[in-house]
């Protein structure tokens, strides 16, 4: 790490002065790359960066987290409001541009957001960054009124000196604390100091998504914009064989139609002369290198896979070897579908080519990521690609692609129109059929307790395919264990004393990718269903049975289990008529979490949530309100995949489902109440976007069994009950 | 022939294709964004508008289906109703990733409109169309609620 302290601009913007003092986050040289939590937290303070205090008091975060939902703006706004004592009023954010060195996330090796990284990776970071801009502020203010630092105080944004009587805002200070001395280790509060982390604070974009005026991709216009369009290959593989454009070029508005290697592309003047050109063109497709299996061929040969070992994930004791002595035994396959993310706002961007340069705009997860995509599909240095990051309607994975397939298809559909602003934007059919799924897969556990009911064996295989070997996040093709697929199963936080996890990356010609929670929304629902079916056998109680059973290093899973079941006055899975209480935990993305679902059978057959109740550990609670929401939101999207989310491959390959009237979302009227507990922690924040998602089906399908005597190994729901 | 209409209560005009969608008339030829599209087939609520002060799917209304009436897009929500459900869902928090929210409120609005005090069997039912991915159902509803008795004090 560099100590030395650089000044490298004073910036002076529509009157504004600007605290903008440049010191590289790494030594020149260093290679960005993933970090410890350690390092992470001792990664030195970089505030011109992060914040820019304006001469009108306000107070500016940078913010290298896309914000799509989860919070992040007001998230990272908080951490730096809290150390430069600020007030919220004064607080805004805006989006970083594309920049490693400075807005790496280091819990990724790059510049994105996911893995729900976003607090854990920022909190001493942007802590740091308003320490050092509040210690410049102070060393202004001592300057300028000719008293000593230590007599200075800050709060709600005002700076003092109380024997002077003298005080100020930030923004008549900011230009002299430009010229201030950096300090590269400023002091940090005491958590117990916290004014603003742990209490609720209004999310600096409420008003704007409640009034219309909050700006995404699709809201962009550049001068002399031309909207494209996209007709992919319905079956995954195929390539264009003939391609009939004469009533296509026949719509009033279309401009042209133009064969690209992800399908053909229709240019035109207006988004409706776009979406009219594509449903009248003709397109013969190759598909002799297509994916053509059927999902139930798929299951076949996943399930077949499952009764041989595979490669080992995990070995505890004599593994699954130890099943052959036990008293009692279980044996359950689990099947789960391939999941689409429809996100409310379809993937889109606007990609403008100009001299030797190009710009785009994009809702980007992985920012530098789709950065060097474009600029590869454009014969550019990545620098010449100037990334404007967007507001996006949602991701829940859809965005982060392992390969930024859709940059790089806005990229190749601007560069074959020429130059000029292209914007291009998927029909939610092109969503839907677009793949990069939640990848289909199948469990088969086995199971072994012994004379006294004690689960003592555990052995679990997994069949699914990789969307990280041979990916851009897997340059050298050498993963053999895909983490993504046996998180959640591998590192099990329960004490079996034999145990394994075996993994079989199966061929799959349909792209997958990474889905809220990843690997964990089916290991999730695999491992808390069988063992709730285990404990059973064992005739043994869901939570006392779980809390027996955690390991002793892993106290925070009980701290969860306790709180939740106190939540629910839990005496039992069944104390009520026509009523029945089903209870999972997990621990995903470093967040501990068990859910306690409320279920009764619904007409259609389906179970019935009525009440989910929730405790979270997520370490320091930043913002009590949004992690509450966020668990609401997690619970609600993963019932409504629960449910009914399935997209199924038929005859020839192709998808079954491409709208939401075939794919459904959770309604209103099928979101159940959600009372969720956050348990008070000293340890550093985690993340909330997607444990929320891991515990709710199995919660779901455990009350069902106890309510039904059905249990459902394959989901949706929609189709399990009836299996 | 131009079709004429009224667009946030002022007149307006459109002489392009009479079957093109009002959602992108709207927003491609009115610059007014903050309607937005989701599905193109009135499944999801992310393009819904008032036609004389009815909540409607835009995505699949023709702007020739429009002629002589008014259409209120978000940006024109500003009577009573609509500026008290705009401050309830700012109070109460309510968008996540925001983009289903305009849609939300005009349901929510046109709810409003016709009845002051809905039960939540009322909010299930005129919210059915709405989608929203990020599953705020809980606070949209209590934002309702709280819309509904700001207007009524």
């Amino acid at each position: 790490m560099t100590g030395s302290t650089r000044r490298d601009f004073l910036v002076r913007t529509g009157g504004s002065l600007i605290i903008a003092i440049a010191l590289p986050t790494m030594a020149r040289g260093q290679a960005i790359r993933r970090m410890s939590a350690a390092e992470i937290r001792a990664l030195p303070a970089t505030p011109n960066a992060f914040l820019r205090i304006a001469a009108d008091n306000t107070v500016t975060v940078i913010a290298k987290h896309i914000e799509f939902g989860q919070g992040a703006f007001t998230g990272l706004a908080t951490l730096v409001a809290e150390e430069l004592d600020a007030a919220w009023s004064q607080m805004r954010a805006e989006a970083a541009p594309a920049n490693l060195q400075l807005y790496a996330n280091f819990n990724m090796g790059q510049q994105g957001t996911g893995g729900s990284s976003a607090m854990f990776n920022s909190y001493y970071q942007m802590r740091k960054a308003g320490a050092a801009a509040r210690a410049m502020l102070v060393a202004a203010a001592a300057q300028e009124w000719n008293v000593a630092p230590g007599d200075i105080t800050v709060e709600h944004g005002i700076v003092a000196n109380a024997a002077s009587g003298r005080k100020s805002a930030f923004g008549p200070l900011a230009a002299t604390a430009a010229a201030m001395a950096f300090p590269p280790e400023p002091q940090l509060k005491d958590p117990a100091n916290f004014r603003l982390i742990g209490t609720v604070l209004p999310r600096l974009d409420s008003a704007m998504k409640s009034t219309g005026t909050a700006r995404y991709t699709i809201d962009v216009k550049r001068p002399g914009m031309v909207h494209s369009a996209i007709l992919h290959p319905l079956a995954f593989g195929a390539k264009v064989k003939t391609v009939d454009d004469k009533a296509a070029l026949a719509v009033a508005g279309v401009l042209a139609v133009k064969q690209v290697p992800q399908g053909v592309a229709v240019f035109a003047n207006s988004t409706w002369a776009a979406q009219r050109g594509l449903a009248a063109l003709t397109v013969d497709w190759d598909v002799s290198k297509a994916e053509l299996r059927s999902c139930d061929e798929m299951y076949r040969v996943y399930a077949e896979a499952t009764k041989f070992p595979g490669d080992e994930a995990e070995l505890r004791g004599r593994g699954a070897d130890a099943l052959a002595g036990t008293a009692r035994q279980l044996e359950a396959e689990y099947r789960f579908p391939f999941l689409a993310h429809a996100p409310m706002e379809p993937s889109n961007a606007v990609v403008e080519i100009g001299d030797g340069s190009a710009q785009l705009w994009m809702g980007s997860q992985m920012v530098t990521a789709d950065q060097r995509v474009v600029a590869a599909a454009l014969g550019l240095p990545s620098e010449k690609v100037l990334v404007h990051q967007m507001f996006a309607g949602g991701s829940f994975g859809r965005l982060g692609t392992p390969d930024s397939e859709f940059a790089g298809e806005a990229a190749t559909l601007a560069k074959a129109w020429g130059k000029g602003p292209v914007k291009h934007l998927w029909t939610r059919e092109n969503d839907i059929r677009g793949g990069r799924y939640r990848p289909l897969c199948v469990h088969r556990l086995r199971g072994g307790l012994d004379a006294a009911g004690n689960i003592v064996a555990w052995d679990q295989v997994i069949a699914i395919q990789s969307f990280l070997r041979g990916s851009a996040m897997d340059p050298n093709s050498q993963i053999k264990i895909d983490a993504t697929a046996v998180e959640g199963a591998r590192g099990l936080a329960y004490a079996i004393p034999n145990l394994r996890i075996g993994q079989h990356l199966m061929p799959n010609g349909v792209p997958a990718s990474f889905w809220r929670s990843v690997g964990s929304s089916h290991t999730g629902f695999a491992v808390e269903c069988f063992l709730d079916e285990l404990l059973e056998l064992g005739s043994k109680d869901p939570i006392k049975g779980r809390i027996e059973l955690v390991r002793e290093d892993e106290p925070r899973l009980k701290g969860v289990l306790n709180r939740v079941a106190e939540m629910a006055a839990w005496s039992g899975p069944k104390s009520r008529t026509g009523r029945a209480f089903g209870v999972a935990a997990v621990k995903c993305f470093r967040t501990y979490i068990a859910q306690i679902a409320e279920v009764s059978l619904g007409d259609d057959g389906l179970p019935r949530v009525h009440k989910v109740w929730c405790a979270v550990d997520c370490g320091v609670a930043i913002n009590p309100d949004i992690i509450r929401a966020q668990i609401e939101g997690g619970i609600g999207f993963a019932l409504g995949a629960a449910l009914f989310g399935e997209v199924t491959l038929g005859v020839n390959g192709q998808p079954d489902q491409a709208n939401f009237d075939q794919y459904r979302a959770i309604r209103m009227q099928e979101m159940p109440l959600v009372e969720v507990a956050i348990i008070k922690s000293t340890a550093d924040p985690t993340g909330v976007g997607e444990p929320g998602v891991p515990p709710l089906a199995p919660a779901v399908a455990n009350a069902f069994r106890r309510l039904t005597g059905k249990s459902v190994r394959i989901l949706p729901f929609a189709k399990g009950v009836q299996a | 022939m131009p079709t004429q209409f009224t667009l946030n209560g002022h007149p307006a005009k459109y002489d392009g294709d009479p079957e093109m969608p009002l959602l992108w008339a709207i927003r491609d030829e009115f610059d007014l964004a903050g309607t937005k599209f989701g599905c193109g087939i009135a499944q999801c609520g992310a393009c819904t508008v008032h036609i004389d002060g009815e909540a409607s799917r835009s995505c699949v209304t023709p702007v020739a289906a429009i002629a002589g009436k008014s259409v209120t897009t978000i940006e024109g929500l500003n009577n009573a109703v609509g500026r008290a459900v705009k401050h309830a869902w700012t109070e109460i928090d309510v968008p996540q990733c925001g983009y289903c929210q305009s849609g939300q409120i005009m349901s929510a609005s046109a709810l409003l409109m016709a009845k002051k005090r809905p039960s939540d069997p009322d909010i299930d039912e005129a919210m059915s169309g709405n989608i929203c991915r990020c599953a705020t159902y809980l606070r949209i509803r209590k934002a309702i609620h709280l819309a509904a008795s700001s207007v009524a004090s």
